[in-house]
């Protein structure tokens, strides 16, 4: 039997090969989707670009040239122009891409797993450990979330690792709902009782059995989440609160520029374009995602 | 349904349009300024730049700096003074006639009060007037009305009287309409709470409204002010925190004048047939300060490299372009004594070599404070590179102004880009916190000065500092600042880079406005508008 | 709230019924027709307040906790925001002594929840004056801004959604769903510098930054009485019809860069909703039964949608509430945003805590009501 049979089956064997089989559909239908692939490409794109920054960039990202200031794009060898410091713009953009995918993959790791965590916790015991654990949630859920990343940020001081931290600390909510609800449909299936009968543990049963089971809806909403968290970054650094100078941190070059934008519009403007390229692009594959794995809200 | 609701909207938005272009009345000066600095508007308390311009307008001093004469003492609510043989006792005679906004006899009496309340309520501008010897137990002794227009104030020690009369202009030295201010007192506080968003003043204006991060109102009283007729009637000053916006707003006429411009706004608005800009050399002074608590800047070869590594010409030519000029003591141009010797300049190889002598070869690292500013982002990274050159490798670390102050206080920082701005018209304001550390102990928290912020002993000129207050004779007295600032600029741990000049801009009509110079806060009440 | 908490309002793209069925998977979750709600429900339904009072206490109680703590371990010191740079170590502890920070903490954290719980949010280092005043002062501001949007969002959100859901799968849906995606991708505070120079600094068609031109606001703080706080109302109940044409100038911007992101929301939400009413069998009946199709999609469909679209429409105006700091910052905008975000930065601990705990609770205020409707029309959500 082929892999493509294998994965195409009415009748999987297994509910790894069902699981695999929905996960080989759901992608086939976004390969048909050409907004998503144009989001697949544009963060493809961004991937390459910042592995090879080195390559990519025509100039160094840090050094000045304090009498090249300002220059217009094209002017002088500088495709996207010079900012304040003399220093390539488009060179900043490419290493920026740098701090974007560091700031983005961090938070997406660990804040799903937080909240994972609390979810699968509080959806497999429920009793006093859910209630503790989802009145957790709501007090966080209360606020509004770029106010607590600011207020987390000015408590832990200006920089990439701590506006990383509060970003994760604001984010994690969503996820534990989601974890605890995908839980609470699983939780009394029949092979989890029967996991339960031969002497697994909680332990391993929330995390061999039931954190499966949650992951499609939590990478679906991590994708979906990614554009969020890239503006949220961009807005702590537009505020000052993100990556410190000489760091191209978009958001920060923002912010930098703003004071130049009526003569000098390209140096606030470049940057916002890439904020705006990437977490579009993020958009619409997570878009695309959801489709493919809920069908019922697609174009068709 | 919706069609219709749309086209109506749209048409609304249009009707919009029109309204872009607006003057301001012709009797109306409104300043687009940042005013988030201010804390209080009681003339004891205020000692932020934007509260000091507004309370210049509000409040008389007894003796004033003339805005139309190069900021010469001029008399103010005092008409005349002279002081005794022995230089301890000074006499002033009060001018008759001066009324309060609330319409009452402004005399010695409220002179005496005005200037005990600042000593009794001991908030952080009082050291301006304790620095004579006045404590809240003796002022009332020292400073007293001996009649309704006679006023006497004695000091501890003979100082020079030059220094005693620069400090009475003052903000903290205002004369406050002492029944007004009575009357809304609270627990013994002479009116201190009301007086924060309050006014009870003789000056121009009185302070019609402040909404904090918003605008200030100052609006002409019903009788009008003893130095003769004000063309506005109010002023209004607008906080405009997005620098790019208050060139805008001058552009489109809604402002007259617009006080942070950046280097690019100027060159646009002197190329604007309808607009100008005015250049004030200003008393504010950026360094970099090196706390000498840390065991490599404690180094006086690292202390000179480090001057060596800052491009002072290029800061001043390109990121502060127009708004600084060059400039490496620790005394403003436009104070006694002050000197313009400008020794260092971008030497990368010289540097090098002090490192080297200095034990440090390779460098080393160090963190680098700044304030969460455009502007000083932009010089701070210009100094992180050339430091860079000479292989130092600065972490910039950026903060609100307070978070950094916090650590500068606490010595903890390591190096710190920061800039001061005198506290009256007087020379010793500035050599007292550069070049004065009597106790260099962590115990003695002299919290207010910059010589022990940074650890600098201050060994030789702090007993100068001393001997210069003391000093009669002018011109013996700018020789003592002279000497003291040519040690100070080869020895200490700072690094002074330039003097900042505010430019101002302004509609064409617009005349008689200033910001103050090197040494006041700005004057609205002498500025006129042309009739359109 | 759990329930319909699953929506998160800020995460913006789940509202109560597709988080619900995404949370099943292969869930056959039919949202509800609206239709009337039955006494029974009414019954269950005051029963579920009881335990929903609780637990908004405790999560009130947990905000301010949390907002403490915040406030206590921020490095910058509020001792320094009143006293300024000259100040000697004597005036810095009588300044400390007087703001109670020389207490323990938890002495100092029952006081503030006494004080709170009286409505006393204590006086703000920055303005001097107290910060329930402070707040009265400044909300108003946002509250217009964030309705002006909203406005905006379902206006233009509600027919886009409408429309994509009937020509679902072709190019109208298609367009807009892409410029929907487009508005979720925007930085706020970028499109507003840009919009800011293009329509302000060189056309000219729109107010600056601030609420009023500047010789507007003098005539608005003299002249108008204050009934609301919000321009737009108050001069149009006091007849000032420049001043609101002004105010309109001034709003149109901030207000639908704002908006972009709400009608991103609403009309996407419509679209889903409208999905499930128009498969719905008595839309077919309607048809079959001669009922213009015109009539069929805004009156019958439409009209199924309105309570689920009311709390999409809340959710959205909550997320505002939060957006508007970024958006107040560009604009210079003197809202609860820009207040909270001053305070921040001058470790004014008591504006910071006052603004916070406000829109915590409307964020909880917004978030109850969308749950109550909820269960009103959803007997499962009980």
């Amino acid at each position: 039997m082929g892999l493509g049979a294998w994965l195409t089956t009415d009748t999987p064997r297994s509910r790894f090969q069902a699981r695999m089989g929905q996960t080989y559909n759901g992608w086939r239908d976004l390969v048909r989707n050409p907004l998503a692939m144009l989001g697949l490409a544009i963060i493809v794109a961004l991937v390459l670009m910042a592995a090879l920054a080195p390559w990519v960039a025509t100039h160094d990202p840090i050094v000045q040239t304090l009498k090249d200031r300002l220059l217009p794009p094209g002017a002088g060898g500088h495709p996207l122009g010079t900012d304040e410091l003399g220093r390539d713009i488009y060179s900043r953009i490419v290493y920026g891409a740098r701090i974007t995918l560091y700031i983005v993959g961090i938070v997406a790791v660990t804040a799903p797993v937080f909240g994972l965590v609390v979810g699968t916790a509080a959806g497999y015991f429920g009793g006093w450990v859910d209630t503790v654990l989802m009145r957790l949630t709501d007090i966080f859920l209360a606020f509004p979330r770029l106010i607590l990343a600011l207020a987390f940020v000015a408590a832990l001081g200006a920089g990439v690792g701590n506006a990383i931290l509060a970003i994760a600390l604001t984010a994690w909510p969503p996820y534990a709902r989601v974890a605890r609800a995908e839980t609470l449909t699983v939780r009394n299936a029949d092979y989890i009782a029967a996991a339960r009968l031969q002497g697994a543990g909680a332990t391993r049963i929330i995390l061999g059995h039931v954190m499966p089971m949650c992951l499609s809806s939590v990478i679906v909403r991590v994708t979906l989440d990614m554009a969020g968290i890239i503006l949220t970054a961009a807005g702590l650094g537009f505020l000052g609160l993100g990556a410190q100078p000489p760091l191209p941190e978009w958001g920060t070059m923002i912010s930098a520029g703003r004071k130049f934008l009526l003569d000098h519009w390209w140096v606030a403007t470049m940057p916002g374009l890439a904020i705006f390229v990437v977490s579009l692009g993020f958009n619409l594959l997570g878009d695309g995602l959801r489709d493919a794995l809920d069908p019922r809200s697609a174009p068709r | 349904m919706y069609a219709r609701f749309l086209t109506a909207t749209a048409l609304a938005l249009l009707g919009t349009a029109s309204l872009a272009a607006a003057a301001t009345p012709p009797d109306t000066l409104v300043v687009a300024d940042k005013i988030d600095d201010i804390v209080s508007l009681d003339p004891a308390e205020s000692f932020e730049f934007s509260g000091n311009d507004a309370l210049n307008n509000v409040y008389d001093t007894l003796i004033a700096l003339d805005p139309k004469n190069d900021f010469a003492l001029v008399p103010g609510l005092a008409e005349s003074w002279a002081v005794s043989e022995d230089g301890k006792t000074y006499t002033f005679k009060m001018r008759e006639g001066v009324v309060s906004h609330a319409g009452n006899p402004m005399d010695a009496t409220d002179a005496a009060w005005s200037l005990q309340r600042a000593v009794k309520l001991d908030k952080t501008p009082s050291f301006i007037l304790t620095q004579f010897g006045f404590t809240p137990d003796n002022v009332d002794g020292m400073i007293k009305a001996t009649d309704a227009r006679t006023l006497q104030i004695t000091t501890d020690k003979a100082y020079a009287p030059s220094f005693f009369y620069n400090i009475l202009t003052a903000v903290v030295a205002s004369i406050v309409d002492q029944e007004e201010a009575t009357a809304h007192e609270a627990d013994g506080d002479f009116g201190y709470e009301w007086l924060k968003t309050h006014s009870a003043g003789s000056g121009a204006f009185t302070l019609r409204a402040w909404k904090p991060n918003d605008s200030i109102i100052l609006e002409a009283p019903d009788h009008p002010y003893w130095r003769g007729d004000v063309a506005m009637k109010r002023v209004f000053v607008r906080h405009v925190p997005e620098l790019a916006t208050q060139r805008l707003l001058l552009e489109r006429g809604d402002v007259d004048v617009a006080r942070r411009l950046t280097p690019n706004d100027i060159e646009a608005v002197r190329n604007n047939p309808d607009l100008k800009v005015q250049d004030e050399q200003r008393g504010r002074i950026f360094y970099v300060a090196m706390n000498e608590k840390v065991e490599e800047l404690a180094k006086p070869k690292v202390i000179e490299a480090i001057k060596y590594l800052i491009d002072y010409e290029g800061i001043a030519g390109t990121i502060k372009k127009y708004q600084a000029t060059p400039h490496q003591t620790f005394l403003p141009v436009g104070f006694l004594g002050a000197i313009d010797d400008r020794p260092y300049s971008l030497d990368v190889e010289k540097a090098k070599g002090l490192l080297k002598e200095a034990g440090y070869p390779d460098g080393f690292e160090v963190e680098f404070l700044v304030r969460n500013d455009p502007d000083r982002l932009e010089i701070a990274q210009s100094i992180q590179n050339t430091l860079g050159q000479g292989g130092i490798k600065a972490n910039i670390k950026s903060g609100t102004g307070k978070e950094i102050l916090g650590d500068f206080r606490a010595r903890t920082h390591q190096l710190i880009l920061e800039s001061w701005g005198p506290d009256y018209p007087d020379p010793q304001t500035n050599a007292d916190t550069f070049a004065r550390n009597p106790d260099n102990s962590d115990a003695a928290n002299a919290t207010g000065l910059l010589a022990w912020r940074t650890a600098y002993p201050a060994e030789t000129t702090t007993p100068m500092v001393n001997a210069a207050v003391l000093e009669k004779d002018t011109g013996k007295r700018a020789r003592m600042y002279e000497e003291m600032q040519r040690i100070h600029q080869k020895e200490a741990p700072f690094a002074e880079l330039f003097q900042e000049v505010e430019t101002t801009g302004v509609q064409k009509g617009v005349d008689g406005f200033t910001v103050g110079g090197a040494v006041a806060s700005a004057f609205y009440w002498p500025t006129t508008k042309a009739a359109e | 709230m759990r329930a319909a908490a699953e929506e998160k309002a800020r995460t913006g793209e789940a509202p109560p019924a597709e988080a619900l069925h995404r949370g099943g998977p292969g869930g056959g979750f039919v949202l509800p027709a609206v239709r009337g709600v039955a006494a029974g429900r009414v019954i269950g339904f005051a029963k579920g307040l009881g335990g929903t009072a609780v637990s908004l206490a405790v999560t009130f109680l947990g905000l301010l906790l949390i907002t403490f703590v915040i406030g206590r371990v921020i490095p910058i010191d509020p001792v320094l925001a009143i006293i300024g740079e000259r100040a000697t170590a004597a005036q810095y502890d009588a300044a400390r002594a007087s703001l109670g920070l020389d207490r323990p903490l938890y002495v100092q954290f029952g006081l503030y929840v006494w004080d709170v719980l009286r409505g006393d949010f204590g006086t703000s280092l920055l303005t001097a004056r107290p910060v329930a005043e402070d707040v009265a002062r400044v909300f108003p501001a946002t509250l217009e801004l964030a309705t002006v949007a909203t406005l905006i969002g379902v206006a233009l959100g509600v027919p886009a959604g409408v429309v994509a859901a009937v020509h679902q799968g072709r190019w109208q849906d298609q367009t807009i769903r892409f410029l929907g995606l487009l508005g979720y991708s925007m930085p706020v505070f970028w499109l507003g510098l840009i919009g800011l120079l293009v329509f302000y600094g060189k056309l000219g068609w729109i107010g600056g930054p601030g609420r009023l031109d500047t010789s507007y606001e003098f005539v608005y703080d003299l002249d108008v009485p204050a009934r609301t706080g919000a321009i737009l109302l108050d001069s149009a109940l006091a007849g000032a019809w420049d001043i609101f044409r002004n105010a309109l100038s001034h709003i149109v911007l901030p207000a639908s860069v704002l908006g972009y992101y709400s009608l991103a929301y609403i009309s996407r939400m419509t679209r889903s909703f409208m999905l499930e009413q128009l498969s719905q069998d008595y839309v077919t009946t309607a048809r079959v039964k001669g009922v213009p199709e015109r009539r069929v999609v805004w009156v019958h469909a439409l009209g199924n949608v309105l309570v689920p679209l009311i709390t999409v429409v809340a959710l959205s105006y909550a997320y505002l509430l939060e957006g508007s700091v970024l958006t107040e910052t560009v604009f210079a905008w003197p809202g609860l945003g820009l207040y909270i975000t001053n305070a921040l930065f001058s470790a004014d601990m008591a504006a910071v805590l006052g603004g916070t705990v406000v829109v915590g609770l409307v964020f909880i205020g917004l978030n109850l009501l969308s749950d109550l409707l909820y269960r009103l029309v959803d007997p499962r959500a009980r």
